[in-house]
């Protein structure tokens, strides 16, 4: 028997994404995960002027909900949603949050879903997520010195230095004008300018990463809306619309090390879909959890070739006002990760780039946004990809 | 090459004694089979019966054909490191007290890549020898090594943590008066120990080899007899907090079954030392050991018992001595899980008939005293926690893992 191939992926026509929505973050919370969530969904719900019994939908991304699931939620906040789900997929969650919702509201399932990425942070919170954060790592990654995250991105930024001849000024580069970019948003929990030799000094983590190539856990909420054209518009709301979305999970199983995310698996979709191609794009929000990533995103999301990287950072300034604007609010590197909202603040900032309601520093013309999401390094990799792009509409 | 390790200073009494941690403990079932194959020595992973995958990290269905039947079997330990880095910020307080600490991702030849820790002589990228070692928490890990041997090599700290080496460390060997124990002594002398503590029971009874004990001024001849409390007692109180390594060489033995005896007599002469007195050692020397598993260069490290095969299957024609090993055996699984709190390994070394004078009439093969000398340093310093000796232990565990209820009626013709 032959399979016939799989067919392309539908378009999202009339879904759009409204009502950007930040929980001010702070370094540590003595509030559990639920207090953001209902934080955001109160604010998402005051700015939306609507009831949340008018929420039909509801999509959460939390590390710190135990014992408690989305389910539990709806119980807690008093909704009665018909249409409920729960994306544990850290970086990529705002994304495929945002895809699955955009197929519910297409099909009618339900008409006005929030979508919460939030997570506390208490003084041992990173300590304990890490410890029990999935079966691979705790058999074959924490017994090798216990270096986290941090290790594992070493080893990764460590072979791409290799093999790309990528410099730590590179890196060093995208961290710097992600501060730059964080100091006109005034939610970052960074307040204070990095320059190059500050990036290049720092304190080693797990060489050849050092303390800036790290993002800085914290307490935080982000969300947003997914409704129909129509209903945005009888709300009076501004909104973008979902040009294109993908979403991938392990892919290239067989690479010795990750050199490249499922994007490229799914890229030629994603363009497709949209009809557009990536110089139409006005600014990029990619995952940030370290810069060695930023950089796979580039190449693999059709910026630039495999292995450009380094000379496409040389080649760009990724400031608000310059060339190439990329994580317009900061990023987690500067704005802080609120666990699994740091998702989340790409897909929240770029619905305010190109919606008009930006709160750092507004890129001129602002219309299309590409926004990338990863996640959920479960041995040696991260096996969520998805990307996103968005489309602002003139009010 | 490996700067080599220095003969660890004196010991200053107003530093506290710094409490053993262990690295993480936690793992899946499937992992622990690679685990119980480091325990034996063994480089093993994860192969799919069906389609040959090796697999890595331990799983429970195949990546390639989604197969259920994984199995662990010894594959090819060569590989490429191709990327490293240095932990310098640990949340885990192991490896806070340990770091630096180098780790790299290796590409195995038989297929995987695998996170493994690697050896402070290896270069990024180079073709690389793997080793699956116990750690400090009784578990499997990888560990990359040179492929061709470099001086010091195994005096790696990082590799250090994975071995119970006796260089520069100070050891008690319980029983001196016999050929094993004789044998022993000299074994670990050789492998750089700093001091061989030598237990004589009734040291007024003259015994073969005497004299060569006061050859050696690393030796130092001590009063101990197992089957006393009070002087095994009086002797940890001694020593016993500066004993890195245990090896008990104490094995009483004697022809006969069960019917072949008139009364119990003998049984309890076996029991007394062979099951009693390793007890009685592991509770005055155990907890003293236990604490001290962190304790620098010359931190305690190892608790290592010589005991028959026969432990696992009774052996007719020595059955009354096989009741007492099978008792050892288990009294040493308990001791393991008991010793683990400080990193502390109990070894066993598993041995056919030693060729002695109670073994007279014993058909061969039969063991040297200086191949089970052999083997325990080797244990020592591969940190194997199942040590087989000679062609009769090997094929009896053979013989016991294909099926124990065969190997019974064997052992009885």
């Amino acid at each position: 028997m032959t399979l016939r191939p799989a067919g392309r992926r539908q378009g999202y026509d009339k879904v759009v994404v409204a009502v950007p929505v930040t929980v001010p973050y702070k370094r540590y919370a003595i509030e559990p995960a639920h207090w953001w969530v209902a934080e955001a969904l109160r604010a998402l719900v005051a700015e939306a002027g609507i009831e949340g019994s008018d929420l039909d939908g509801l999509s959460v991304s939390s590390f710190t909900l135990a014992p408690d699931t989305a389910v539990g939620l709806t119980q807690h906040f008093g909704l009665s949603p018909r249409w409920l789900d729960s994306i544990p997929m850290g970086g990529a969650s705002a994304v495929v949050a945002l895809r699955r919702a955009a197929r519910a509201v297409q099909t009618g399932d339900a008409r006005l879903i929030a979508c919460v990425g939030a997570d506390t942070n208490h003084v041992d919170s990173f300590r304990r997520l890490l410890s029990s954060f999935s079966r691979f790592a705790q058999d074959a990654s924490y017994p090798y010195g216990y270096g986290g995250p941090n290790a594992s991105f070493a080893l990764l930024t460590d072979y791409y230095m290799r093999r790309y001849d990528a410099r730590r000024e590179d890196f060093g580069k995208l961290c710097v004008a992600q501060r730059q970019n964080a100091l006109t948003y005034p939610h970052a929990i960074f307040k204070k300018p990095l320059t190059l030799d500050d990036y290049m000094g720092a304190r080693p983590i797990s060489e050849p990463i050092r303390l800036f190539d790290c993002v800085m856990p914290v307490a935080g909420a982000e969300a947003f809306l997914v409704t129909t054209e129509d209903v945005a518009k009888d709300l009076g709301l501004a909104h973008a619309r979902l040009l294109s979305a993908i979403e991938r999970h392990n892919a290239f199983p067989d690479d010795p090390v990750q050199m490249r995310g499922g994007w490229a698996l799914d890229i030629d979709e994603l363009w497709g879909m949209a009809g557009l191609d990536p110089e139409r794009i006005d600014l990029v929000e990619t995952y940030d959890d370290y810069p060695v990533i930023v950089t796979m995103q580039f190449e693999d999301l059709g910026f630039c070739k495999k292995g450009e990287g380094p000379d496409f950072i040389r080649s760009h300034s990724f400031t608000n006002d310059g060339s190439f604007p990329n994580n317009t609010s900061g990023g987690q590197l500067s704005a802080g990760q609120a666990g699994a909202a740091g998702g989340y603040l790409g897909m929240v900032e770029a619905i305010r780039q190109v919606t008009g309601q930006s709160l750092a520093k507004p890129v001129a013309n602002a219309h299309r946004a590409l926004v990338s999401g990863f996640g959920m390094v479960n041995f040696d990799r991260g096996l969520c990809s998805g990307a996103a792009i968005l489309e602002g509409v003139a009010p | 090459m490996t700067t080599p390790l220095q003969p660890p200073p004196k010991k200053d009494p107003q530093i506290p004694t710094r409490p053993p941690q262990l690295p993480p403990i936690p793992r899946s079932r499937a992992a622990l089979a690679m685990s119980a194959a480091a325990a034996k020595g063994q480089f093993a992973l994860q192969t799919c019966r069906d389609c040959g995958a090796v697999c890595y990290p331990p799983r429970d269905g195949c990546p390639k054909c989604l197969s259920t039947r994984l199995r662990f079997q010894p594959v090819a330990a060569g590989g490429e490191l191709i990327a490293e880095t240095t932990v310098q910020a640990s949340t885990d307080l192991y490896f806070r007290e340990r770091l630096p600490w180098r780790v790299g991702t290796v590409t195995l030849d038989c297929g995987p890549s695998v996170m493994a820790h690697v050896h402070a002589d290896l270069t990024t990228p180079s073709r690389v020898t793997m080793a699956m070692k116990l750690d400090k928490g009784g578990n499997a890990v990888l560990f990359a090594l040179p492929e061709k041997v470099t001086d010091h090599m195994e005096d790696d700290p990082q590799y250090r943590e994975l071995n119970a080496s006796p260089k520069h460390r100070r050891v008690l060997v319980t029983d001196g008066r016999s050929g094993v124990g004789q044998a022993v002594v000299q074994a670990l002398l050789d492998a750089g120990a700093a001091t061989v503590f030598v237990g004589i029971a009734d040291p007024w009874k003259p015994f073969a080899g005497a004299a060569d004990l006061g050859g050696d001024p690393r030796i130092e001849v001590m009063t101990l007899d197992v089957t006393d409390t009070t002087s095994v007692k009086e002797l940890a109180g001694e020593i016993g907090g500066k004993t890195d390594i245990l090896v008990n060489t104490a094995d009483h033995v004697r022809p006969g079954g069960i019917l072949s005896r008139s009364d119990i007599v003998t049984s309890r002469d076996e029991f007394e030392v062979n099951v009693f007195g390793l007890q009685r050692l592991a509770q005055a020397f155990g907890p003293l050991m236990r604490a001290r598993g962190a304790d620098g260069a010359n931190s305690a490290v190892a608790f290592v018992d010589i005991l028959p095969i026969h432990a696992l299957s009774n052996w007719h024609a020595f059955g009354a001595h096989s009741a007492s090993a099978a008792a050892r055996h288990s009294v040493l699984q308990c001791l393991r899980g008991e010793m683990r709190a400080g990193g502390v390994r109990v070894l066993s070394v598993f041995t056919g008939p030693v060729d002695d004078d109670w073994r007279q009439t014993v058909e061969p093969p039969k063991l040297a005293p200086t191949a089970i000398a052999k083997a325990v340093v080797a244990a020592l310093q591969g940190g194997i926690e199942d040590y087989y000796v000679g062609d009769i232990a090997k094929d009896v565990l053979e013989k016991w893992l294909d099926n124990p209820k065969v190997l019974e009626r064997e052992q009885q013709a």
